[in-house]
């Protein structure tokens, strides 16, 4: 790991970005943190506020188990260490959105220590990525800007949601890996059901820290684990989506390297991603200096946990990602790349083994990848709302499979099952549109010798040169309306143009 | 007809079932009493018509054979207990007009035992304070005084107007809290009992919070009998609140017979201060001596960590204030002064709305936590505490009770002692340690000095052991035999 | 340890307390007098004592995953508005946040 990679050219000399991460992941749960209120998005302004979530005097939080399993899941799923004793502390700010003035957080003892997982980039390249920590905290709520010219609108149905805050190691090395971690987390979260990952309404938000450091210092900080070889790191706060993480990476590195050769120093600081001009800036609410006074909170008594507790939860995991990934290669014959694409999403994976399920699986791994995610990219569809269901698609493959069509012919059909087909079995399109491959040797020999008569100067030119072979298969193709099995029209035109 | 405000609960109950007087006329003679009293400034609020309303249906289930357990008993509730849909300020100015919806536990659990609720009490603003003179509302004034001196004295603090309401007859009874002895001085310096429970015991739901680790309900009553009465209504598991124990609430009352024979008390010596008035120490030795008189052995023990109790305290309980209280920035109920920054219109707010005592409060625990000095003070103090605990727990091996004064002085006059904070603190040096191990303890009237004020005795018990300190405590009231009664000279 | 004034300014903010510059040298000695006499617990020996986290020693009590009603769950929102300063539909109002 201690390889310099992504070096990114300065005026001055090579510097490497270095990047960690906070993801807020929101629990999967009916009712917040430490109230009843449900934990639903978008009801009306303060209609998901208990009055423990209005801090309203004397009342009192009481945790929700769920949301305790569902952190100690999301801690194994990562690889992670589980803490059977953690703590909740009080973090302690003033602010509009945050009515109790601290919120409830994990600070010296998280519910999970550290953990690892794999991170795939392309084909060949894999990085692993070392987890710090997870700790369960409440949300804040929501302030509202643009509604009056003078006055901010406080909405506190976020308020008490409960979150996992995700926390990396410093192991992200450019904007690419950057964002394929916070892709790769948000899948495994998807199959653990722990976080639903919808980014447009919050459920999944990055913190992005990132500085850099000249070529060849984070090897050195890697050795010693001593920071003090790295650059001052800022925070760019709620990035929630994965293209944005990327840019803000690009830019802040941009940006630091700009400063540092300019002479200047980079602040430890907050800032905010602007979505419209790709850029980052300070965050002006900055009062001042953050003191959140943390202490343990005296409301609530130390999160204990069983080990037999987490052994049960252990045994009910879903299979995840990579292992997933693995079985793919071994049981479809998949290539790594392929399969893991293929595993970004479950309900993706779960489609490809319906189709893939006794048919040839690489035949289905191209079929699902290109023409159905290409279909549905198109379209903007989630994979539930497929306009082809798994065993629809599998009938196609069929079809392919036992030579009842050509892949070109199956692509027509593929077209009509979207349109005029639509609904309609594959194999009954082919039946009443006549589409069935032509496999009768006489007809496609009566076709090879009609175009051989047709063209005698084509077929004094193939006999220097066998690639212009290609010529004959189309048109013969052609005359039979695309129906004829490829293979063999080449197998007739090669024998009667003498070329074996 | 004799003096209904005169009564006990247990009189009151009895007359009530043989139908001597009914609810409503309590609950009126009551109020008169309450009106009257005004001078004393123990309520900040009477509900006359809701008291009265509650009194016809205690009647008509008396009537007709419903009756609960503390059925048309006419109660006080400190301003610290929210109260639906009636107005609780904690004595605070940033609390103005605050308007629960919804009833604090303990009070719920006092309604559904049939009580009536008076009105509400005055306190020391957010319970912190120990001689009343901190509410926003003024100073409540105690009933009695100085023979022959009409100098205004405190009742104690922070539920002086409970101790008070008690002692001058506004209320049958009064809810109370008690942090680092907000019940049982008031008590003390009123000829009342006062209980403070064990942590858990009752349930902190819907009171509002000053220390969360310490602030413990219990009530104030008239003798050890009416306390007993008030605490089975008032306790029990609350699944809203994490630090409420669930443990079945025996019947306090019946845990009050039986006497001292057999159980050993202990006398601790690091309770006897240099230059405590002479009369405490001597009616100290007196209770002492009667609980031997009635078969229990009397043991001297030794609690060296006693006098770091209060230091620890005063970083605790202002650091879990400064977080709790955070929650007063004029945003969702109470005070607002307006600004156009959010942040000056919070500080505003709060310089406004927070009297002296609670900002220096609010100061001190916010600068105890800070960075740079947490681990110095406040994971000291809870080092410290942990420690004072152990001792409490190990001394507790050895015997059943420990006997000790109240309170270090009796009633002292207004504005006597509110110049130096750290001189007001020492009042509850006698009572803190129970709060910091989360014990419980019980002070009772033990006699009057000789100015004719009264002094109040405290045992304290290992956690949950209520029913051996009820136990004590009545025997011991019994012994002393305490009639005394302030002069009514309000009215 | 003892407070000095820029200190005291810098706690007064922390809590969110507007204080006036002639009140700083009261409030410090206040403060200092109480952080003095807490001094004293420098003398305890805390050497490998854990710090106390709760009074109460049993296992932390947990809600079951269901939307309450009542105070602890939601559905309430004139309730939760009703004691606000200032409040528009359903929302509360403050000064304006910058960010
Ligand atoms: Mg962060
Ligand atoms: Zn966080």
């Amino acid at each position: 790991m201690a390889e310099t990679r992504n070096l990114l050219r300065g005026e001055t000399g090579d510097w490497e970005v270095v990047i960690g991460m906070e993801v807020h992941a929101q629990v999967t749960s009916n009712s917040k943190l430490f109230s009843g209120a449900p934990a639903t998005y978008g009801a009306g302004p303060n209609e998901n506020v208990s009055l423990v979530d209005a801090a309203m005097p004397g009342m009192l939080p009481v945790i929700n188990a769920y949301c305790v399993e569902q952190a100690v899941r999301t801690g194994l799923g990562l690889n992670a260490k589980i803490n059977l004793w953690s703590r909740f502390d009080r973090k302690n700010y003033f602010y509009p959105d945050l009515p109790q003035g601290y919120q409830i957080s994990q600070y010296e003892f998280p519910i999970v220590g550290e953990g690892t997982i794999e991170v795939e980039l392309d084909a060949e390249r894999t990085i692993e990525v070392g987890i710090e920590r997870l700790h369960l905290e409440q949300d804040a709520g929501k302030s509202i800007h643009d509604l009056a010219p003078r006055e901010s609108y406080v909405d506190l149905n976020r308020s008490g949601v409960a979150l996992m805050e995700i926390v990396s190691k410093p192991h992200m090395r450019s904007a690419e890996e950057a964002s394929a971690y916070f892709s790769k987390l948000r899948t495994i979260l998807r199959y653990l059901g722990t976080c639903d990952g919808n980014m447009d309404q919050g459920s999944m938000r990055a913190d992005v820290n990132v500085s850099v450091c000249r070529a060849g210092n984070y090897a050195k900080f890697l050795e010693s684990g001593d920071f003090s070889h790295l650059g001052t790191r800022t925070e760019t706060k709620n990035v929630n989506s994965i293209r944005f993480v990327r840019q803000v990476v690009d830019y802040e590195a941009r940006r630091q390297i700009q400063v540092l050769e300019a002479g200047g120093s980079i602040d430890q600081e907050t800032r905010l991603f602007d979505v419209k001009s790709g850029e980052t800036r300070t965050m002006r609410s900055k009062e001042d200096a953050h003191d959140y006074r943390y202490f343990p909170d005296p409301d609530l008594l130390p999160l204990t946990i069983t080990q037999e507790a987490v052994d049960n939860i252990r045994a009910e995991l879903p299979e995840l990602p990579d292992a997933k990934k693995h079985r793919f290669v071994g049981v479809y014959g998949l290539s790594a790349y392929d399969a893991s694409v293929l595993v970004m999403d479950k309900d993706k994976a779960d489609y490809f083994e319906r189709v893939a399920g006794g048919r040839d699986g690489k035949l289905a791994s191209s079929w699902v990848t290109t023409e159905l995610f290409g279909l549905l990219n198109k379209t903007n569809t989630n994979i539930l709302e497929s306009p082809v269901t798994a065993d629809q698609l599998g009938a196609l493959i069929d079809l392919i499979q036992d030579q009842t069509i050509s892949g070109k012919i199956a692509k027509q059909v593929f077209e009509l099952m979207l349109t005029e087909d639509a609904g309609k079995d594959p194999k009954d399109i082919v039946e009443a549109r006549g589409l069935k491959q032509v496999t009768d040797t006489g007809a496609l020999e009566a076709a090879a010798d009609k175009i051989i008569a047709e063209n005698p100067e084509q077929v004094a030119k193939v006999k220097d040169k066998p690639k212009a072979l290609g010529w004959f298969v189309g048109q013969v193709m052609k005359e039979t309306g695309g129906k004829a099995n490829p293979q063999a029209v080449n197998a007739i035109l090669k024998q009667k143009l003498g070329l074996e | 007809m004799t003096d209904l405000t005169a009564k006990t609960i247990t009189e009151l109950r009895s007359g009530l079932s043989a139908k001597e007087f009914s609810a409503e006329e309590v609950t009126k003679a009551y109020l008169q009493s309450a009106e009257d009293a005004s001078e004393l400034n123990a309520y900040v609020r009477l509900t006359p018509e809701h008291a009265v309303e509650q009194a016809k249906v205690s009647d008509r289930r008396i009537a007709d054979g419903s009756a609960r357990p503390l059925e048309g008993i006419p109660l006080g509730i400190k301003d610290l207990f929210c109260t639906k849909g009636i107005e609780t300020n904690a004595a605070s100015k940033i609390l103005k007009d605050f308007r629960p919806v919804y009833e604090s536990t303990v009070t719920s659990n006092l309604l559904r035992d049939g009580a009536v609720f008076l009105g509400k009490l005055n306190l020391d603003e957010f319970a912190m304070g120990s001689s009343n003179e901190t509410s926003a509302y003024g100073p409540v004034i105690n009933p009695w005084r100085r023979a022959g001196e009409d100098t205004k004295l405190s009742p104690g603090g922070s539920s002086g107007g409970s101790s008070t309401a008690v002692a001058a007859h506004l209320c049958a009874a009064a809810t109370a809290t008690d942090t680092g002895g907000s019940i049982r001085q008031p008590a003390a310096l009123t000829a009342t009992v006062g209980i403070k429970p064990t942590y858990g015991r009752c349930s902190r739901w819907g009171i509002v919070a000053f220390a969360s680790s310490l602030d413990q309900a219990g009530p104030i009553a008239r003798d050890v009998r009416d306390s007993a009465i008030m605490l089975t209504s008032m306790a029990g598991h609350d699944p809203e609140d994490s630090t409420s124990i669930e443990r079945p609430v025996p019947d306090y009352e019946k845990a009050l017979e039986g006497g001292v024979k057999g159980m050993k008390i202990g006398i601790p010596k690091e309770y006897r201060l240099d230059g405590m008035p002479s009369e405490i120490d001597e009616l100290w030795q007196k209770g002492a001596k009667l609980l031997e008189e009635q078969g229990a052995e009397i043991v001297e023990v030794s609690l060296p960590l006693t006098k770091y109790a209060l230091p620890v305290y005063y970083i605790v309980a202002p650091a879990e204030a400064s977080s709790n209280l955070a929650r007063y920035d004029g945003v969702k109920y109470g005070l607002r002064v307006h600004d156009d920054d959010i942040h000056e219109m919070y500080r505003k707010t709060r310089a406004e709305g927070f009297g002296r005592e609670v900002q220096r409060r609010l100061m001190i625990g916010t600068y105890v936590l800070s960075a740079g000095y947490y681990d110095a003070y406040y994971l000291r103090a809870q080092k410290v505490r942990k420690k004072i605990a152990n001792e409490m727990a190990s001394v507790f091996q050895d015997v059943d009770l420990l006997l000790t004064p109240s309170s270090p002085s009796a009633a002292f006059g207004l504005g006597e002692k509110s110049t130096d904070p750290v001189e007001m603190y020492l009042n509850d040096v006698f009572t803190v340690t129970a709060n910091l191990a989360g014990t419980p303890g019980i002070s009772l009237p033990a006699g009057l000095d000789g100015q004719g004020l009264p002094l109040g005795l405290q045992l304290l018990a290992p956690a949950f052991g209520e029913e051996q300190m009820l136990r004590g405590a009545y025997a011991l009231e019994e012994a002393i035999g305490f009639d005394a009664q302030p002069s009514k000279w309000w009215k | 340890m003892s407070l000095d004034d820029a200190t005291v300014k810098k706690v007064a903010n922390l809590a969110r307390i507007a204080i006036r510059d002639e009140d700083v040298p009261h409030l410090k000695e206040e403060l200092n007098g109480i952080l003095g006499w807490i001094e004293q617990l420098q003398e305890v020996d805390i050497e490998g004592v854990e710090a106390m986290t709760s009074v109460v020693e049993t296992d932390i009590p947990m809600r079951t995953d269901i939307t309450a009603d009542g105070p602890t769950g939601g559905g309430q929102p004139e309730n939760i508005v009703a004691n606000a300063p200032k409040t528009e539909d359903h929302f509360f109002v403050v000064p304006k946040v910058v960010e």
